[in-house]
């Protein structure tokens, strides 16, 4: 009987030629990337049995509805872990700085709606700001406050679409980016009643703003900031303790405070690595000297942190529009000494900066002394926050990809220009 | 944070062999700028960074600025003895200012929050010699601004890790931010252009009208 049970160990257990070591080898766990110093798109695995180890290259995108737009990525995977991805981008490019300098500087104040189109109320009041300081225009204090309110309306807008689309990438369809609308289209009936446009507003001019709030108008924005914070109360309780959240989430896509500082990443992406940068804080541009709000910062520098912060600057936007709803003066929206045509600044150049709700939104405006700006360049926080993309995707799944993409914010009309 | 002159002169002193220039600006912005030789723009870059007052760790906009070959006339009085008499005469005199790219950059300081310094590196000539040196070693933020900047522009940035077209195609040969750039008769191809397009294809046809 022992010898019938010894049989088995007759049979050879491996194929002819397969040493004991090659069988391990070729079954074992490939070695993660942080392991594999110095790799290579070129260089490629050993092609085992199995299939294990063997890269593969897939372009993420451009038509995937995971990518917010006509963006993709070139990743190399190793099974479902990324080892390497490059952000591709540029199909919406329609050289907006070209078509900037072939126009007048008033020209280009409603094709700055389209940059980013969520936030034109913010896209707006950068480049006011900036022409504003190239010609040193003055801004009447009731404008100012108006901007405020707009601009806060326009971060509470682009912060609430953002978790709707980030629940939504994470496979909650519909539901959480429903409420989110919800709120979307309250705000954007504020603008409509403003401006004449949901979306493409045209609204600050050089100096001002364009037209006086509608009766009745302040009264709306109080009733929804009042209202605000019960749905925002709802959403905290529905997604912020929800266990696939935190699954998905947490721990996924670290960034670093240096890393972050070092490859130029603005907005609630910075504050979530746990720099204090606010450029409401840092510039104190308008009238945020004002204010009392405080800054919220991350703690880890992962999606869950970006995702609260985003929840937490809801929060402080509430508070500044509390105070500047409290505050707001009657006087002219314009300065009466400002010139609509025929506007032509000094010579020189001048670069203006807005703590956008994507982060540092820039425009530099080079002034030959002539109508049309003679260099004009926008500084897109979405695309440059892309920069670093890269680095928080390696070791990660396909699936955490999309979510860290959806984390970064971005919107290509912004990133394509 | 210090004045551009304070800050030229501890540069000066830190970096040998450094060329540095200011630029100043007419706005009432009063943004001036700092010119820096290619050759020392990386040093001077660490030396910002690292430097403990100014700490300027954050290359918030990296741009391209062109320049084209500028003909500046300027109206002067000579003396000149004209039939034994001596007159003063106005003459014009042209200058030219030969044309080049400029690599500008704003850097701030997140540590100590403050800024702007606005460094600029210029090219030779818009032509072949458009070599400026990359920042991207010292300053990761710089990376896809640089790549936009040649792209849009052509200046080639020396010491850029991953330097490709960003937002045109891969086979795109014009820099279309350059001020003598000439568009396209027609963005995409046609095999049997009509109307304007034939209008302006004709202009490329030899004699006869045909391609």
């Amino acid at each position: 009987m022992s010898e019938q049970l010894q049989e088995p160990d007759l049979v050879p257990p491996h194929p002819p030629g397969w040493t004991e070591e090659k069988v391990a080898d070729g079954f074992s766990v490939p070695a993660t990337p942080s392991e594999q110093p110095g790799f290579q798109i070129s260089q490629r695995a050993e092609v085992r049995p199995g299939l294990e180890g063997e890269y593969l290259e897939v372009a993420i995108g451009p038509h995937h509805p995971s990518t917010h737009g006509v963006f993709r990525m070139d990743a190399v995977l190793d099974g479902e872990r990324v080892m390497k991805l490059k952000p591709v981008f540029g199909y919406l490019h329609r050289n907006h700085e070209k078509i900037a300098e072939m126009t007048t500087y008033l020209g280009s104040m409603p094709y700055t709606d389209r940059l980013d189109y969520f936030c034109s109320l913010t896209n707006n009041w950068a480049y006011a700001l900036t022409v504003e300081k190239l010609a040193g225009l003055q801004v009447p204090e009731r404008a100012e406050y108006i901007r405020v309110i707009t601009a806060e309306l326009t971060r509470l807008l682009n912060h609430v679409c953002l978790i709707g689309f980030l629940t939504h990438d994470m496979g909650a369809l519909g539901t959480p980016l429903m409420y989110a609308f919800r709120e979307r289209e309250k705000i954007l009936d504020l603008f409509e009643s403003l401006t004449g446009a949901r979306m493409m507003c045209n609204y600050m001019r050089f100096g001002g703003c364009r037209v006086e709030l509608p009766s009745g108008w302040l009264e709306a924005v109080r009733l929804l900031v009042d209202g605000f914070p019960r749905f925002l109360d709802e959403f905290d309780n529905l997604l912020s303790t929800n266990e696939i959240i935190l699954a998905r989430t947490q721990g996924v896509g670290i960034l670093s405070a240096a890393k972050a500082i070092n490859s130029s990443v603005t907005g609630p992406m910075l504050r979530a690595s746990g720099v204090n940068y606010d450029i409401r804080k840092v510039d104190h541009y308008g009238i945020y000297d004002r204010f009392s709000f405080r800054v919220p910062l991350g703690d880890h520098g992962d999606v869950y942190d970006r995702y609260m912060i985003r929840v937490l600057e809801m929060r402080e936007s509430l508070e500044i529009l509390k105070q500047a709803l409290r505050d707001i003066p009657g006087g002219p929206i314009i300065d009466p000494k400002a010139k609509l045509r025929n506007f032509k600044p000094k010579v020189g150049e001048a670069y203006g900066r807005i703590e956008s709700p994507k982060g540092e939104l820039g425009f530099y405006i080079i002034s030959d002394g002539s109508a049309n700006p003679y260099r004009y360049r926008v500084r897109p926080p979405s695309m440059i926050n892309l920069t670093i993309l890269e680095d928080m995707c390696l070791g990660h799944t396909v699936a955490d990809t999309v979510v860290i993409l959806g984390a970064v914010d971005i919107v290509m009309g912004e990133v394509d220009r | 944070m210090e004045t551009l002159e304070q800050i030229k002169v501890r540069a000066e002193a830190a970096i040998s062999g450094v060329r540095l220039e200011l630029l100043a600006n007419g706005s009432v912005a009063t943004q001036s700028s700092m010119l820096v030789d290619p050759t020392h723009a990386i040093a001077l870059a660490t030396f910002l960074r690292d430097d403990p007052e100014l700490r300027l760790d954050y290359a918030s906009n990296v741009t391209g600025v062109d320049w084209p070959d500028a003909v500046t006339k300027e109206k002067v009085k000579i003396k000149r003895v004209i039939e034994g008499v001596e007159k003063e005469v106005e003459e014009t005199i042209e200058r030219t200012r030969p044309g080049y790219l400029e690599a500008v950059y704003h850097l701030y300081s997140m540590e100590l929050k403050h800024g702007p310094l606005v460094l600029r590196q210029r090219t030779e000539n818009r032509t072949d010699r458009v070599h400026v040196a990359s920042l991207t070693p010292i300053y990761r933020g710089a990376e896809f601004q640089e790549r936009e900047a040649y792209d849009l522009y052509g200046i080639q940035f020396d010491g850029h890790p991953d330097l490709r077209r960003i937002l045109m195609w891969d086979e795109f040969k014009d820099y279309p931010m350059r001020k003598d750039y000439v568009e396209p008769d027609d963005y995409e191809y046609e095999p049997t252009p009509h109307d304007e397009v034939l209008e302006k294809a004709q202009r490329h046809y030899p004699e006869g009208g045909q391609p």
